[in-house]
């Protein structure tokens, strides 16, 4: 099993396709980093009306906190396209190069061999969050520094402002990253679902970010009916959930509460549900992949 | 001569009370007077509706006639713009207001003399302010000024141990803030969906109303403050 898995990472790491989401996100990441660095304008839009009232320190509120916050906030959308790009190449970029066929003729139970592709996705899904919270996260904290991080939220169509302590912050990002990793995981099984109907990598890729953004825009639909029946069930509404931890609980008094979040239960319900995609993508594509005639 | 008599007398009754309420505000403004500066430690409770931030450890400096500066100790501060009211001298060291006489009224069971204070500036932010006297100790427990662009800002004050220097143990600051709005679009939030253990303001009006709640640990007055700390950074 551990010489699959080495063989599986080894193919990943030879692909230049590989690499493209690691030169992404640096770029991204960099900009908005250069950008607010330069400029911090970007805060007078989030503080608006409050400066009226206030009198705000806003060197203070960009620190390295709120800029992994920020660019998170605006990565973790694109990432799943990312993701696909590897996951939805397992099967079918062997299936394209025709290596599938001579992998199958090995004394290796398909079962296992989707299960190391598998494997292999999620390896790369968290190397790909790791190189993300090294740059967004710890080189913003050495550009800007450490302070308490600022929330901006529209909550039941009311806007707030939660503020987290510095100590209050770490463990919520790394609970963060843990959910995101969980919840690309999702990707990665779809991704790998559909590259075992396919030949060539393009078609389970491409279908992977259609469905994804038919989702996400159902998703943020706010039709009531959708609201009720589909959106529960759809993979995209949750995508988003590591801002849970990131919605601290405060008191009658509107003081936050340190190390509480707002409404665990909803992440946990989200968690299931992440889970329970994972285990439908992937129990689907073993299946399929088991009864798979090879013709390539 | 009977009816003259009775106008005399009652313009001499309203002499001697506006004579009174004056004396007490100069009593209650001498110990004010005798605090030529002062650093402060404190804690400051902000309690309004959209913002939900932790209790913050600040430090207050003040130095004659009128310069007054909050700083949090640490992380990210949001001080009241009117919080420059915090200070009671700016409120009664100008001598160019008419002070009336508004009877009396209790403020936690101590009966206070009530001043109205009228600015002669007409043109200027503050249209009146109204202070709460207790005359036994001759302090001032509570403020309220009304402005022609910030709405109306209230002051309670709690005395204990630097009550001869006229300066508060405790300080409620009441002050008028506007409703909060994030652009639409800019943050993708979570639908964590209902949070029943959550309070959540039902009235509007309210969320327009704030409150920052100062309890001070430690005075040191008299001892010089360095006018660079009032400089804004």
């Amino acid at each position: 099993m551990w010489s699959l898995l080495q063989i599986e990472l080894y193919k990943i790491s030879k692909r230049p396709r590989t690499y493209i989401a690691f030169i992404a996100i640096a770029g991204i990441v960099l900009i908005i980093q250069a950008a607010f660095k330069a400029d911090p304008g970007y805060l007078n839009i989030l503080l608006q009306n409050v400066d009226d009232t206030f009198a705000v320190d806003k060197g203070n509120v960009i620190n390295g906190y709120f800029m992994c916050y920020m660019i998170l906030n605006t990565l973790l959308i694109q990432v799943p396209i990312l993701v696909a790009l590897v996951a939805g190449d397992a099967i079918s970029g062997e299936a394209n190069m025709g290596t599938l066929r001579l992998l199958l003729t090995k004394p290796i139970s398909r079962q296992k061999i989707i299960g190391v592709k598998f494997l292999a996705s999620i390896i790369y899904t968290v190397a790909l969050l790791v190189f993300m919270a090294l740059l967004a996260l710890f080189l913003s904290m050495i550009i800007f520094g450490t302070n308490d991080l600022l929330v901006f939220r529209s909550k039941n169509g009311e806007s707030e402002i939660l503020q987290i302590t510095q100590d209050d912050v770490m463990w919520r990002y790394l609970a963060a990253f843990v959910y995101a990793a969980i919840a690309l995981t999702v990707i990665a099984a779809l991704a790998l679902l559909l590259s075992v109907f396919a030949e060539n990598s393009i078609g389970p890729i491409v279908a992977t970010v259609c469905i994804v953004i038919v989702c996400t825009i159902i998703s943020n639909l706010n039709v009531p009916i959708i609201d009720r029946t589909i959106k529960p069930w759809l993979f995209t509404s949750y995508l988003v959930g590591w801002k849970g931890f990131f919605y601290i609980a405060y008191d009658a008094e509107n003081v936050p509460i340190k190390g509480s979040m707002e409404n665990w239960a909803s992440i946990r319900n989200s968690l299931f549900i992440l889970f329970a995609h994972i285990g439908v993508f992937f129990g689907a594509a073993v299946f399929f992949f088991k009864k798979k005639d090879i013709l390539s | 001569m009977k009816k003259l008599l009775i106008v005399c007398l009652l313009l001499s009754t309203g002499f001697v009370q506006a004579q009174d309420i004056n004396t007490l505000l100069n009593k209650a403004k001498a110990k004010i007077e005798t605090v030529n500066d002062y650093e402060a430690s404190a804690v400051m409770k902000t309690n309004v509706a959209f913002l939900k931030v932790p209790i913050a450890k600040v430090k207050i400096y003040f130095k004659k006639p009128n310069k007054l500066k909050l700083k949090s100790e640490r992380g990210i501060s949001f001080i009241p713009k009117g919080a420059v009211s915090l200070n009671l001298n700016n409120l009664t060291g100008s001598d160019k207001f008419k002070v009336i006489d508004a009877g009396t009224d209790n403020i936690k069971g101590i009966v206070v003399r009530v001043a109205t204070l009228l600015p002669a500036d007409k043109t200027g932010d503050v249209i009146l302010s109204t202070v709460y006297i207790d005359e036994a100790r001759s302090l001032i427990l509570k403020a309220e000024t009304t402005t022609r662009d910030n709405g109306t800002y209230a002051l309670e004050m709690t005395y204990g141990t630097y009550a001869a220097f006229g300066l508060p143990d405790k300080l409620i600051f009441s002050f008028n803030a506007k409703d909060y709005k994030l652009p639409k679009g800019v943050t993708f939030d979570f639908d964590d969906g209902a949070a029943p253990n959550m309070p959540k303001e039902k009235d509007p009006e309210k969320r327009k109303k704030g409150k920052a709640e100062l309890v001070f640990k430690s005075y040191t007055i008299n001892k010089g403050v360095d006018d660079t700390i009032f400089l804004n950074k």
